[in-house]
């Protein structure tokens, strides 16, 4: 298949799951879609369009938390990012895909760690790369996060 | 008596990347495995939203000594991509030398750690040999033999001098016949074929579910490499091919580094006598609000960054992901039901950072003893000594 029509698939297969697509440049498409579609559409990019997942990114903006999970259709070089929205307000959890394909379960546990998303139904949600010493409920990869605790021993280097 | 359990990692005073493995074994079967990350996380993302586009070129250069330019090429590519900017073809070809460079001799610093690893302490010697010409090669280009600092956002910050391109052509040429002859030991050596072939098998399926990339992924069958498959740089204007091998056992992922070596050369070459003229820098001003994603081909697979702007002169966040994120979590589908003796060899054939393996510590389930990484290192060369015997093989 080639790009117009891999669009048009997905566009035909979830017309519910879509909230917007955003055609950016030739080898790059930004689709934005309800979270709780997410392992419906990520499954079906990953298993039948033969993608590879590159990674999620979690960026937490104002109102939301967005992740974006990136796949590559190697065939035609073409980059699909899935973004969902996570309210801000609301408990932070959506669907792992780590029992899907194992590429996502370590950038899952470090997106849990990091930012504070829950995933729901993760084999093994451990912490991965901050220490055991670091304290509970504090993401140091948000906005809000204050650095420089002057009565926390980690921020005052000894 | 009480048992004291000393393990050794996950610090050493001697290299970076500090990784801690964690081996469950019963008697000489692996049984269990688990890895600790993270000693070394330096929170660059976040200290990249405090620096300027500019500035996060310097500090996203220091993620990794050795892919000191994968990360600046993937993140200068993911800011060219908020604003949809190609870059002078004069850049493009620049950046695609330094990132060949930066291949061979990533590749030959891993090629002579495997020998080491196996007790082939020649094979370290002769590799480390030549990359060292492969470093000056970078000095005469660049006028560093390790981070290079030749990328910026737009293009490159240094020009190639004509009168260079010859001298470094004499010296790739004289690099070849070397390669070929290391290249002919390593493969025809049975000990060798008996120490790797059919040792840690990472199968086309789990490398397609783990998403592997680089060399990991080509050794196993799957043709994946970002060169190829979103050409980017120079690499559509010259003739190279992309080497993919098919059993994903350690002497696979050898067999593919030392050709992309060779093959790395080659674009090397073809790129300095195609060099074009003009411009090497799109001067940009203003990044515009928006998001951009650079994925390029480090030596060790793709390396991925994501940027995104809001139209001040910082990024309002930085996604980094290294090869190893991907590569590293395979050693469930490789290690386990493998000898303590292999271990070793197939943690550094996904090429980690070598200093990773030196830092594992063994649990014998049945014995209550730790292993150290030396006692490893030990364990495997002792093991090639064996089969040298059983070959009757002279040294």
């Amino acid at each position: 298949m080639n790009r117009d029509d891999i669009l048009k698939d997905i566009n035909a297969r979830f017309p519910l799951d879509i909230v917007d697509i955003f055609d950016k440049s030739p080898k790059r498409v930004y689709i934005e879609i309800k979270p709780v579609s997410l392992t419906r559409v990520a499954k079906y990019i990953f298993k039948d369009l033969g993608a590879r997942f590159n990674t999620a990114s979690g960026v937490d903006t104002r109102h939301y938390m967005e992740i974006l999970y990136h796949f590559t259709i190697e065939d035609i070089g073409l980059l699909i990012s899935l973004k969902v929205k996570l309210d801000k307000s609301k408990k932070l959890e959506i669907d792992s895909l780590a029992p899907i394909f194992e590429g996502a379960n370590w950038i899952e546990r470090e997106m849990h760690e990091l930012l504070g998303i829950n995933f729901k139904g993760h084999p093994d949600l451990r912490r991965l790369l901050l220490s055991d010493e670091w304290p509970e409920g504090v993401y140091p990869l948000r906005k809000d996060y204050k650095e420089w605790d002057k009565k926390a021993i980690r921020d005052r280097g000894v | 008596m009480a048992k004291t359990i000393v393990p050794i990692g996950p610090y050493h005073p001697l290299q970076e990347e500090p990784e801690f493995f964690s081996l469950t074994v019963e008697g000489e079967k692996v049984v269990g495995i688990d890895v600790r990350v993270g000693y070394n996380h330096r929170g660059i993302e976040k200290l990249s939203e405090m620096k300027t586009f500019d500035q996060s070129t310097f500090v996203i250069e220091r993620i990794c000594g050795i892919c000191s330019t994968s990360h600046p090429f993937a993140y200068t590519r993911a800011v060219e991509d908020i604003m949809d900017l190609e870059v002078p073809e004069r850049a493009k070809f620049i950046r695609t030398i330094i990132a060949e460079g930066e291949r061979a001799h990533s590749h030959l610093l891993w090629f002579g750690l495997a020998g080491h690893f196996l007790g082939y302490n020649t094979v370290f010697m002769w590799a480390w040999k030549i990359r060292e010409e492969i470093l000056d090669v970078m000095e005469i280009l660049s006028g560093n033999r390790n981070n290079y600092a030749m990328f910026k956002p737009g293009g490159i910050r240094r020009d190639i001098k004509s009168e260079d391109i010859p001298p470094v052509i004499k010296k790739l040429d004289s690099i070849v016949p070397t390669l070929q002859m290391l290249k002919k030991a390593v493969m025809d050596d049975p000990v060798l074929h008996a120490r790797t072939k059919g040792i840690g098998i990472l199968s086309k399926e789990d490398s397609i579910s783990y998403c592997a990339v680089g060399p990991t992924s080509r050794a196993s069958g799957v043709a994946r490499d970002v060169r190829k498959d979103s050409p980017y740089g120079a690499y559509d204007k010259i003739e190279w091919d992309m080497v993919v091998t098919q059993n994903g056992d350690v002497f696979d992922k050898v067999v593919v580094r030392i050709l992309e070596i060779l093959e790395s050369i080659k674009i090397m070459k073809a790129c300095l006598l195609k060099l074009p003229s003009g411009e090497i820098d799109a001067n940009i001003k203003d990044i515009p609000p928006g998001e951009g994603i650079g994925h390029i081909e480090a030596p060790r697979g793709e390396v991925f960054h994501y940027v995104r702007s809001d139209g001040t002169n910082r990024p309002a966040r930085h996604k980094v992901r290294a090869p190893t994120f991907m590569n590293l979590p395979t050693y469930k589908a490789t290690v386990i039901g493998e000898t303590i003796s292999d271990a070793t060899i197939i943690l550094a054939a996904i090429d980690p950072c070598y200093c990773c393996t030196e830092r594992m510590a063994v649990r014998n389930v049945k014995e209550e003893k730790l292993y150290n990484g030396e006692d490893l290192i030990r364990l495997s060369q002792e093991k090639t000594e064996r089969l040298r015997e059983k070959y009757n093989y002279e040294r």
